[in-house]
């Protein structure tokens, strides 16, 4: 066992399995059952659907070994089904891991809602009790900070009011506050900060930069890797239920892009050998062009550039709608679609979306590219995850009146501005 | 006054700074079991209280329901078997009989019925947070004490209505209701923990308890039941528990120590059975739920 007084958690060989049952003759079923030995109930089940089943075992984690420092913000970052759910779940105690151990070295307060156990027919008050309890706080703990919570959601009035009768907001403001003033040593954060107006969410990460500040040890894993960025200090890349990389959160969090546009993706992508999509539309190539119409790498942040599309239509009896999907970091920015559409007719088609120049800001940015009808709404294809590129800036143009450090947002739109002096 | 608070808090912190809790696969038995449980003894209570409250809510009659639940049916009993039917009912009340036949009855029976499902419908708790799982089962069967104790008060003040004076042997009374609630929650337990993996358990229950309550002298006296099947039907374990009940607060027929032997069994039994499947599987919850 670790005595080393610096060291909060100390993850060791730890993994996860489940078995998958496959239906075999029809389509496999996704259900998942915790692999343990079968139990006598199962047996059951077998009899009763005279389906055979075939049993797969799935690794959801395995051989994850990484300590997480004391008085230190840890994040953990992966892409969808690298196993964070998974990994968090172990940690805060929800389900048991198949192989390893973990040692968590103090009082462990887990956030993977916020909110958790609140009853709409229950008053404000009863409500954070509830709440309190279940994120492992004692009665006491919270009438000490009761005042608090309900200043911090800012909710004095209704505190005795069904929190059915909240607006969505107060609900959100007030199942915060509880998460917010839990005082345990080692704290284990889902992507909650998602929830809430911007404001609210500044006062929470101030709330859980005291958290750390008061020495606390927090684990926060999150998609976003701005919020990652900002926080944490330490990161782990989960890929594939495996450790990638684990370092300085700059470090992680460039692999982890790096990793992602490895992946097959880029900003020219053909797909004519194996179209994506269905029956009626199929994605043949997408493109990032320049204004002449040229195959780019990368587009400039000064510069008019295209996103070109071509697609297959086999079958129409409605429009087929393009659409464009724009992504930074997770977050997605706008959706762009055609707003008139050529007449209905099968055949390839080659759509191009003009971007000014001066709307995106610099950075990493990732198209999900679609084409959808609209009776009843159904995507025919959708690319996800695949088409990448880099908005690139000369750190010297003039625009930037020479500050040099990266300026946050999305889109940086050129504006009308008007700047007088009022005063002679 | 802040500061204060913090400092309080900071106490708390320092104090369970060697709280190590350790993760591994297939935690058969903990020691920290119950001391875990005694630390969210306050989650208890809440979710106990929300559990009692929301029973209640945004009725009209409240408590009143407690007490017409187990009233009207023992007068439509009482008139059907003891008037109409004129079954035998050891010379007391009728009313008063199949009464608190119901009320010994209803400790096991709304446990396992309000109980049974507790786990399927808090899986929004189970599959986010980690606390005790057995406080689920145990903060369900919180509303039927509650309404258990009503009943028993409107019991009461029906045997002195009555004019039946309690005897010595009332000392049993809570004795025999304590064994109905713990057979509960044995029940409880395992129909719970089985209805995660299989909800056809979810469809079993009321069906059982409904027949289970016609193998038990509830509405009607084991005075009723032939000698030669009186063995028999002894060795329900609910029986001794309903007789047992009844005769220590009428008095008359004292249940018999075959009656009593299999309550006893009955309530061992449930309450191991019930342990030992609840903490065999409780650990996969989260991922079948």
């Amino acid at each position: 066992m670790n005595t080393d007084p610096t060291i909060a958690m100390r993850i060791r060989s730890l993994g996860k399995s489940y078995s998958i049952q496959h239906q075999e003759a029809s389509r496999s079923s996704g259900s998942l059952k915790q692999n343990k030995r079968t139990p006598w109930w199962r047996s059951f089940q077998n009899l009763q659907s005279a389906e055979r089943f075939r049993e797969e075992t799935f690794w959801a984690l395995s051989d994850i070994d990484f300590d997480v420092p004391r008085g230190k913000v840890f994040g953990v970052i992966g892409s969808n089904g690298a196993g964070k759910s998974t990994l968090l779940k172990i940690l805060s105690r929800i389900t048991d891991p198949t192989t390893g151990t973990a040692e968590i070295h103090g009082r462990v307060g887990s956030l993977l809602e916020v909110g958790t156990g609140f009853h709409p027919e229950l008053s404000g008050r009863e409500n954070i009790y509830l709440n309190g309890t279940l994120l492992g706080m004692r009665r006491r703990e919270i009438k000490a900070v009761f005042d608090e919570i309900v200043d911090f959601a800012e909710v004095e009035r209704f505190i005795d009011t069904p929190v059915k009768r909240y607006s969505s907001g107060m609900y959100v403001r007030l199942a915060f506050a509880v998460a917010a003033h839990l005082r345990p040593e080692i704290l284990i954060i889902d992507e909650v900060l998602a929830v809430g107006d911007i404001g609210f969410q500044k006062k929470c990460l101030g709330k859980m930069q005291d958290v750390t500040g008061e020495g606390r040890t927090v684990l926060f894993v999150s998609h976003s890797l701005s919020t990652v960025n900002s926080l944490c200090e330490q990161c782990l890349l989960l890929e594939n239920g495996r450790v990638k990389r684990i370092g300085p959160t700059a470090e992680v969090t460039n692999a982890f892009f790096d990793a992602s546009n490895g992946t097959g993706g880029g900003s020219q992508l053909d797909f004519t050998k194996n179209p994506q999509g269905d029956e009626i539309a199929s994605l043949l190539t997408a493109k990032l062009i320049d204004r002449e119409g040229n195959p780019i790498s990368h587009a400039m942040i000064d510069a008019e550039f295209g996103i070109e599309m071509t697609y297959e239509i086999k079958n129409v009896d409605q429009p087929v709608v393009p659409n464009l999907h724009f992504y930074q970091a997770g977050t997605c920015a706008f959706v762009t679609s055609p707003a008139v559409l050529p007449e209905l007719r099968p055949g390839i088609y080659k759509a191009v979306a003009w971007l000014p120049a001066r709307l995106l800001n610099e950075g990493n940015y990732n198209i999900n590219i679609a084409a959808s009808t609209m009776n009843p709404p159904q995507a025919h294809f959708h690319l996800q995850d695949s088409f990448r590129f880099q908005v690139i800036e000369d750190i010297h143009d003039p625009s930037r009146q020479g500050y040099s450090q990266k300026i946050p947002g999305v889109v940086r739109p050129f504006l009308d501005w008007t700047v007088t002096t009022t005063q002679p | 006054m802040n500061t204060a608070k913090t400092r309080d808090n900071d106490q708390q912190i320092r104090q369970r700074r060697d709280t190590v809790t350790l993760i591994q696969s297939k935690r058969r038995i903990s020691p920290f079991e119950l001391k875990e449980l005694i630390e969210y003894r306050d989650l208890l209570y809440f979710l106990s209280l929300r559990e009692v409250k929301l029973r209640y809510k945004q009725t009209n009659l409240g408590v009143v329901w407690v007490i017409l639940q187990p009233l009207v049916p023992a007068i439509i009993f009482a008139i059907l078997f003891g008037n109409f039917g004129r079954l035998p009912s050891n010379g007391q009340p009728y009313l008063l009989m199949v009464f608190t036949g119901i009320v010994a009855w209803g400790f096991l029976s709304n446990s396992v019925g309000r109980g049974s499902g507790s786990l399927v419908g808090n899986s929004n708790l189970l599959s986010k947070i980690y606390f005790p799982r057995i406080i689920i089962p145990l903060a369900s069967i919180s509303s039927v004490v509650v309404d258990g104790l009503v009943g028993v008060c409107a019991m009461l003040v029906l045997t002195l209505f009555f004019g039946i004076k309690p005897g010595v042997h009332l000392i049993a009374a809570p004795f025999f209701l304590m064994a109905s609630l713990l057979m509960g929650l044995g029940i409880t337990l395992l129909a719970a923990s089985l209805n995660v993996y299989r909800r056809d358990i979810g469809h079993l229950v009321p069906f059982a308890l409904q027949a289970w309550n016609y193998m038990t002298p509830v509405v009607y006296s084991s005075s009723l039941i032939p000698k030669k099947w009186l063995f028999l039907y002894s060795l329900n374990p609910t029986v001794g528990l309903i007789e047992g009940f009844r005769w220590s607060i009428l008095g008359g027929e004292p249940a018999t120590p075959l009656m009593l032997t299999s309550m006893t069994v009955g309530l061992i039994v449930s309450v191991v059975a019930g342990m030992a499947v609840f903490k065999n599987i409780e650990r996969g919850f989260a991922d079948i739920i």
